[in-house]
């Protein structure tokens, strides 16, 4: 792999390597470019991965580890602020894309127009995207040829147009899904297969799954999980442009008095401070990393933080809402095996004013419990918690349960936000991030609306018992949405419909921040086309002396 | 590469170190009570009694067995530091409670199991048996690297077979559908 000086600048650095990083590093690079990709974690690869719940799970292996990066939260600006691990995200080259589930689902068309489809939601900053669905309809396909998605095209009804099907049929379905089918099917639903960012069958070098269980946190030693770790960088690094340079904590993205930036500040593995120059910067560090690092970068020209004369930069910061809700079967399901997931209805995707709110949801089944997390948490509420009884119930239930998810809307709203925490440092002493949320009334109206749809799924599909789940704490977010939204409006949004940064020309900002809605969660595919369209949108800037 | 072969490079890669790690732990957990590296004996004895009500030995190996109490030396040893005082302030009021409960008895483990059921279901909302619960469930369950889940009994009790692959069906449900 190539080796840049600090010194030397390059045409890009890449601020992440995850979802998006890794993408635009590719693309980038491909089409001639020198680029250096910071990357905050460690630079570890398939051999390095395991089957440790508790390394992995409990003692942030390859995630953001609270007890460096703690954070702060409140429900609203009045509120003190308390510490508590409120976001997650995958903290390695390859980032969120190594240990996601994989559940890979586009937007429908209707995602980037629902505003307009659906009208105002009091309340909330509820607008349409400045991009639709068939501008990035060629973007989904690339990623999806170019990552390796497995899934049967046409087999979702709600989908939008495409123009090429899947590059690999569909994982084997588990009990869960055939469970899942057969009752979605009694209800008049339309079930499909998942289509997931595994490889069903050998794909461009990489091995296929072997169903072994553990993708969802883990790492995937097969490299059968469509990471950008295991397609897109090995392909950027081949090209002898690009260094993935791992362990390098960005904390300023450095600006001149001409408005433009100019390289970015790190710390290196050993805690060094390091400027590497660059003639552009692309931040994609994701919707908390990137909203904190544009309000660290202030400058005299920038006093309220880069890319931020809207005042937007942190706005709008949208959760991963959802809620599990379990069902208990005759017969073993021995759900631990292969992917998480492999059945998805998307009956329940579009919003219906009918319903007396706004919102709407994608539902799957899935067992995403691995021992431990089954252990603590994973039996009935009203179960008991220590004894021969517990012990029993351990036993039998791990093996025969299965869960819906569902994936929930999630409302911008203006007040919902990341800041940096006034008081509290991280272990490198740099702001911790301060997250402001509340549920706006329409999600937990949606939560609780969908909720009865998972337990008569479970019951048609004969569950002996049914338990859910408290929807009113929205714990840990590990869908990053919203923060630096995308738009046409200077006044309102931070970039502009090509993921450039509308107040610094050579800035663009291209993770899950630029999200103007949630879709129904599962961001990876819309993030990935939208990576791949910035990208090609600055290397033309570059092409044409603008950057 | 085939797909065979990619198999076998995974497993010596992830499952041959973790194999070898977990009987070095289970070998030195075995060979006598010197392998506590925080507790003393004597506690590592006495709340060992209590994980063995959370997790029983009826009839199948329990928290006892899976040598929970070691994952929990280990934790109070290194990741879990700052919560020993937890157990030091729990241990003691649990002891206070036999006293009270059972004056004639000695020790937690020498408690009968109706005995230490009943001192349980007066301290089970307490930080310290949340604690102690969330611990050895965790030893219970966790890869054997972590000292605890000896044998796998662990994952044995909940029948999950851990295996690097696996092949369709699954399950019931999607063999009766093929």
């Amino acid at each position: 792999m190539i080796r840049y000086k600090p010194s030397e600048v390059v045409d890009f650095i890449v601020i992440g390597s995850g979802a998006a990083g890794g993408v635009v590093a590719k693309e980038l690079s491909t089409a001639g470019f020198s680029v250096v990709v910071l990357e905050q974690g460690p630079y570890i690869k398939e051999k390095d991965f395991n089957h440790d719940e508790f390394g992995v799970g409990f003692q942030h292996d390859i995630s953001n580890n609270p007890k460096l990066q703690p954070n702060t939260f409140r429900t609203n600006a009045s509120e003190a602020a308390t510490l508590g691990q409120r976001y997650n995200y995958g903290r390695l080259v390859g980032g969120g894309s190594v240990h996601f589930t994989a559940n890979y689902w586009r937007f429908h068309p209707d995602d980037f127009r629902e505003r307009s489809v659906f009208g105002d939601v009091p309340g909330s900053s509820f607008s349409d995207w400045p991009v639709t669905y068939d501008e990035l309809e060629p973007y989904y396909t690339k990623a999806e040829w170019e990552l390796g998605i497995s899934g049967l095209a046409g087999s979702n009804p709600f989908d939008g147009p495409r123009s090429r099907p899947y590059p690999l049929p569909p994982l084997p379905v588990k009990s869960s899904g055939v469970l899942f089918e057969r009752a979605t099917k009694k209800l008049g639903l339309h079930p499909f297969p998942a289509p997931m960012a595994v490889l069903s069958q050998p794909y461009l070098g990489r091995g296929a799954c072997v169903h072994c269980g553990w993708c969802e946190t883990f790492g995937c030693e097969m490299r059968a999980k469509s990471s950008t770790l295991a397609s897109v960088i090995p392909m950027a690094e081949k090209t002898g442009r690009c260094e993935i340079r791992s362990g390098c904590y960005v904390r300023r993205i450095q600006s001149n008095a001409a408005g433009r930036v100019t390289g970015a500040v790190y710390f290196d593995s050993r805690r060094r401070e390091v400027f590497q120059k660059s003639r552009a910067v692309v931040l994609s560090a994701n919707g908390v990393e990137s909203a904190k690092l544009l309000l660290m970068s202030a400058s005299k020209r920038f006093p309220n933080g880069l890319a931020n004369s809207s005042g937007m930069v942190g706005k709008n910061f949208m959760w991963d809402l959802g809620g599990l809700v379990s069902g208990l079967f005759d017969h073993p399901l021995n759900e631990y095996k292969s992917v998480q997931v492999s059945r998805v209805i998307h009956d329940y995707y579009a919003a219906d004013p009918k319903r007396g709110f706004y919102g709407g949801a994608g539902i799957d089944a899935r067992f995403d419990w691995f021992p431990i997390t089954f252990g603590l948490d994973g039996l009935p509420p009203d179960a008991p918690k220590w004894g021969a009884d517990y012990k029993k119930m351990l036993g039998n239930y791990f093996t025969h349960t299965f869960s819906t998810l569902s994936h929930n809307t999630s409302l911008s709203v203006e007040t919902n936000m990341v800041d940096l925490d006034p008081s509290v440092k991280d272990s490198w002493g740099l702001p911790a991030p301060r997250l402001t949320f509340q549920l706006h009334p329409d999600d937990v109206k949606n939560a609780e609306w969908v909720q009865k749809r998972q337990v008569e799924i479970l019951e048609a599909a004969g569950a002996t018992k049914i338990w859910t789940y408290p929807l009113d704490d929205v714990g840990i977010s590990t869908h990053l949405m919203g923060t630096m939204r995308m738009g046409n409006d200077p006044a309102r949004s931070v970039v502009n419909r090509f993921n450039r940064a509308h107040d610094i020309p050579n800035l663009f900002i291209v993770d899950g921040s630029s999200l103007v809605t949630s879709g129904r969660q599962q961001p990876t595919a819309t993030i990935q086309a939208l990576a791949y369209r910035a990208a090609e949108a600055a290397a033309e800037a570059a092409k044409k002396g603008e950057l | 590469m085939t797909r065979r072969e990619l198999l076998l490079s995974a497993l010596s890669a992830a499952t041959l170190s973790d194999i070898a790690s977990a009987q070095q732990h289970a070998q030195s957990a075995k060979e006598s009570d010197a392998a506590f590296r925080y507790l003393a004996t004597a506690d590592a004895r006495e709340i060992e009694a209590l994980a063995a009500q959370i997790i029983p030995s009826d009839g199948t190996p329990g928290a006892k067995e899976a040598g929970c109490i070691h994952f929990i030396d280990r934790a109070l040893e290194t990741f879990d530091r700052e919560k020993r005082e937890i157990y030091r302030t729990g241990l003691a009021a649990a002891q206070k409670k036999r006293a009270e409960l059972f004056p004639q008895s000695q020790t937690l483990a020498g408690l009968e199991s109706s005995q230490a059921i009943e001192l349980i279901r007066g301290i089970e909302q307490t930080e310290f048996f949340k604690l102690l619960r969330t611990h050895t469930i965790m030893g219970f369950l966790a890869t054997p690297a972590w000292g605890g889940n000896q044998g796998m009994v662990g994952w044995a009790h909940i029948g999950l077979e851990h295996k690097m692959a696996f092949q369709p069906p699954f399950g019931y449900y999607d063999g009766a559908a093929k």
